[in-house]
């Protein structure tokens, strides 16, 4: 274990580059990767790492990208991409593929603001795009918890009981290219933790199809495999999360991490970085004394029903903060989360750092200002920067 | 004219234990495609393929799940991704020291338009895969819509008059790639194609095929006849048999012997030719002048047609 002063595209591309070598005993390691800002360095990284039996694809785009992907990890390997915004955009109908086929493709995203107009700054629209992809999806506040769920995400999607794709989204710029301390773990620890990876359908010696036609009722029944292996995710986190913290000494962030969130009488739901600003606001807003505290959502997919309805009950008022917005609804955040509060609860929908702009402290100060008057949930809230 | 009456396609002790394409597949009478199949199951004999197919009719081919058609491990790949996918199906082989054969297969649509991009960053790439495009000049699996394989004068479901516009070159377009390997292989001339697929599956980098293949379906033709149609399409210099080392050595395996009356035929025998009323008069510059090139690039100083 050391500490190293990397950025969070960094982080994720040490991490892919820890598990990749962890499966040299294996199938190897294989990614395929193409440049977009701001998620760059991370594969420029990945690219200047020496992995044992381990090979990275310069494609001509995301979409090939993941089309390597999807041949690497069909033949049995591990495999890791990662992307952008647009580029994940180009990438969907590759993700969707890797996703249908079942093949435990872990992808790091650095959210960017869809284009064109380009805006090269932070928004969760990109990834929330493939929401009903069947990948699983992770959105972190900091640089460890990247390259902690980067390593976890490879541990998740290639469980048996999972066995898809994951993707690792972290805020761009905020994150991906800001420098902190970052606990890296030792090669020793990574092969303990990833056993090699084991894919039960991977093309072999038998002559078998992977993906050719099916008819409506076996989608059906692939659809409901998939959902079911989903659904079981949150309970199968929990015994990674065990391992992990057996093996790395520190446990990784639960799927919806609370903050303060007890004895709230108000509660403040967001996702990524923003996360953390709520946190160190309700910090403030306690010492004011009031009672408000903070729900991150961290696995949003699959949604972790059970625990945000936990987190819920009781609650007078909630807000829930969204760095994207679906056009002609709102926060997709919110669309998801509100039906998982009691009756009466106000759930509020306030829409804040959309195309990136900078989320702070008293951005949460004047949605709680707006939340605490009132009797019932209006429409989203367009919260503007300051 | 070098045609053996077999084309050495007579079953064989060397020849694989189970076939490539295997009984039950859905494709139509008289495709292309399943010749080509059978042809590179003889080739290949005892080595060991692996299949990558973008979205194309050899996908539908393939079966319907759980079964399989082909006698391969076979991965489906979306329509752009051939190329892409085979890549690293291709690296993960090398990386655990198999000496699988990546086969790549597929049509013009996933070749020529959409998957042109992947492809030829494949071909740049080098990498270690054989690319076969069965090339049906149309979008036979959706119907029989214009490509960009598509030639001169044939009518497409979305092309109500004669397309105007030559079909793309992609064997030239491969070739500048500088590949190891890149040839045009004559379905009704098996002795030359066999021979072709065995230099492409044992040489390592990255290789391409291209077959003119019948598509009954959309050339509005005769099943019985497609055989006949690839030959008359090489007789009659439309459909150069060639094969290019290293984008540099041209290599012309089948001299045509460029007889209009064999064009003429090639067209009048397939309905899609029809309505634009195109001929042997309308396409002989533009064959002239391509195999004038192609003289020039295989050194050979025999002029395209002599003047009559």
């Amino acid at each position: 274990m050391s500490a190293q002063l990397l950025s969070a595209n960094h982080g994720a591309a040490m991490a892919a580059t820890l598990a990749g070598r962890a499966n040299r005993e294996g199938r190897g390691f294989c990614g395929g990767v193409y440049p977009i800002t701001p998620s760059t360095e991370c594969m420029e990284f990945l690219c200047l790492q020496e992995i044992e039996k381990g090979r990275v694809v310069r494609t001509e785009s995301e979409h090939s990208a993941m089309g390597v992907c999807i041949g690497a990890s069909a033949s049995g390997a591990r495999a890791f991409t990662a992307t952008s915004s647009n580029g994940l955009a180009y990438m969907a109908e590759n993700c969707m593929a890797a996703a249908n086929l079942r093949l435990p493709v872990v992808l790091a995203v650095a959210n960017r603001t869809l284009g064109p107009p380009w805006n090269l700054w932070a928004d969760h629209g990109d990834a929330l795009m493939l929401r009903d992809l069947g990948l699983l999806q992770f959105f972190c506040a900091d640089n460890q918890e990247v390259f902690d769920t980067v390593l976890c995400a490879f541990r998740l999607a290639e469980d048996p009981e999972v066995m898809m794709p994951a993707m690792v989204c972290m805020d761009g710029f905020i994150l991906s290219h800001s420098v902190t301390m970052t606990e890296i773990s030792d090669q020793e620890q990574v092969d303990r933790f990833l056993p090699l990876t084991t894919i039960p359908h991977q093309l072999g010696h038998t002559p078998h199809t992977l993906g050719q036609i099916e008819v409506p009722h076996q989608t059906e029944m692939h659809r409901q495999q998939h959902h079911a292996a989903m659904l079981g995710v949150p309970r199968v986190y929990e015994g990674v999360q065990d391992s992990f913290e057996a093996i790395f000494g520190r446990r990784p962030a639960d799927a919806v991490q609370a903050y303060r969130a007890d004895d709230a009488e108000t509660l403040i739901v967001s996702m990524g970085t923003i996360g953390a600003t709520v946190e160190r606001a309700v910090t403030m807003l306690r010492a004011q004394g009031h009672r408000v505290g903070a729900l991150r959502v961290r696995m949003f997919r699959p949604l972790p029903v059970a625990a945000i309805r936990k987190s819920f009950a009781g609650k007078k008022r909630i807000a829930v903060i969204d760095r994207n917005i679906s056009l002609g609804l709102g926060g997709i955040l919110w669309g998801e989360v509100r039906a998982l509060a009691e009756p009466g609860t106000v759930v509020q929908n306030y829409l804040a750092g959309i195309g990136g702009g900078d989320v702070r402290p008293e951005h949460i100060v004047s949605v709680l200002a707006d939340l605490l008057p009132r009797q019932v949930a209006g429409l989203p809230e367009m919260v503007e920067a300051v | 004219m070098n045609e053996p009456m077999l084309g050495g396609m007579a079953q064989t002790a060397l020849d694989r234990a189970l076939p490539l394409l295997r009984p039950g597949n859905t494709n139509c009478g008289g495709c292309g495609m399943s010749s080509l199949l059978q042809m590179l199951g003889h080739a290949a004999a005892d080595r060991t393929l692996q299949f990558v197919m973008p979205a194309s009719c050899a996908a539908v081919c393939g079966g319907v799940f759980p079964l399989s058609t082909f006698g391969v491990p076979t991965l489906m790949t979306t329509f752009a991704s051939g190329a892409a996918a085979a890549s690293g199906a291709a690296a993960v082989a090398q990386l655990n020291g198999e000496d699988t054969r990546v086969v790549c297969l597929a049509g013009d649509g996933g070749t020529y338009d959409i998957g042109i991009a992947s492809l030829s960053a494949a071909a740049e790439r080098n990498e270690d895969i054989l690319y076969i495009c069965y090339d049906n000049e149309i979008y036979g699996n959706t119907g029989g819509q214009r490509s960009s394989a598509t030639p001169a004068g044939a009518i497409a479901t979305n092309l109500r008059q004669g397309k105007q516009q030559p079909k793309k070159d992609i064997l030239a377009i491969i070739a500048a790639h500088r590949v190891p390997y890149a040839a045009s292989i004559s379905l009704a001339h098996a002795d030359d194609a066999v021979r072709k697929m065995r230099v492409a599956l044992d040489l390592r980098g990255f290789r391409f095929l291209l077959a003119l293949s019948p598509c009954p379906t959309g050339w509005k033709s005769e099943p019985a006849l497609g055989m006949e149609l690839v030959r008359l399409a090489v007789r009659s210099g439309l459909f150069p048999v060639l094969e290019i080392f290293d984008g540099r050595r041209h290599v012309i395996n089948i001299e045509p012997d460029f007889s209009d009356e064999a064009l003429d035929m090639y067209l009048s025998l397939q309905r899609r030719f029809q309505r634009s009323g195109i001929t042997a008069a309308d396409l002989r510059p533009d064959l002239d002048q391509l195999w004038q090139n192609l003289r020039a690039l295989s050194g050979r100083i025999v002029p395209a047609r002599r003047s009559s």
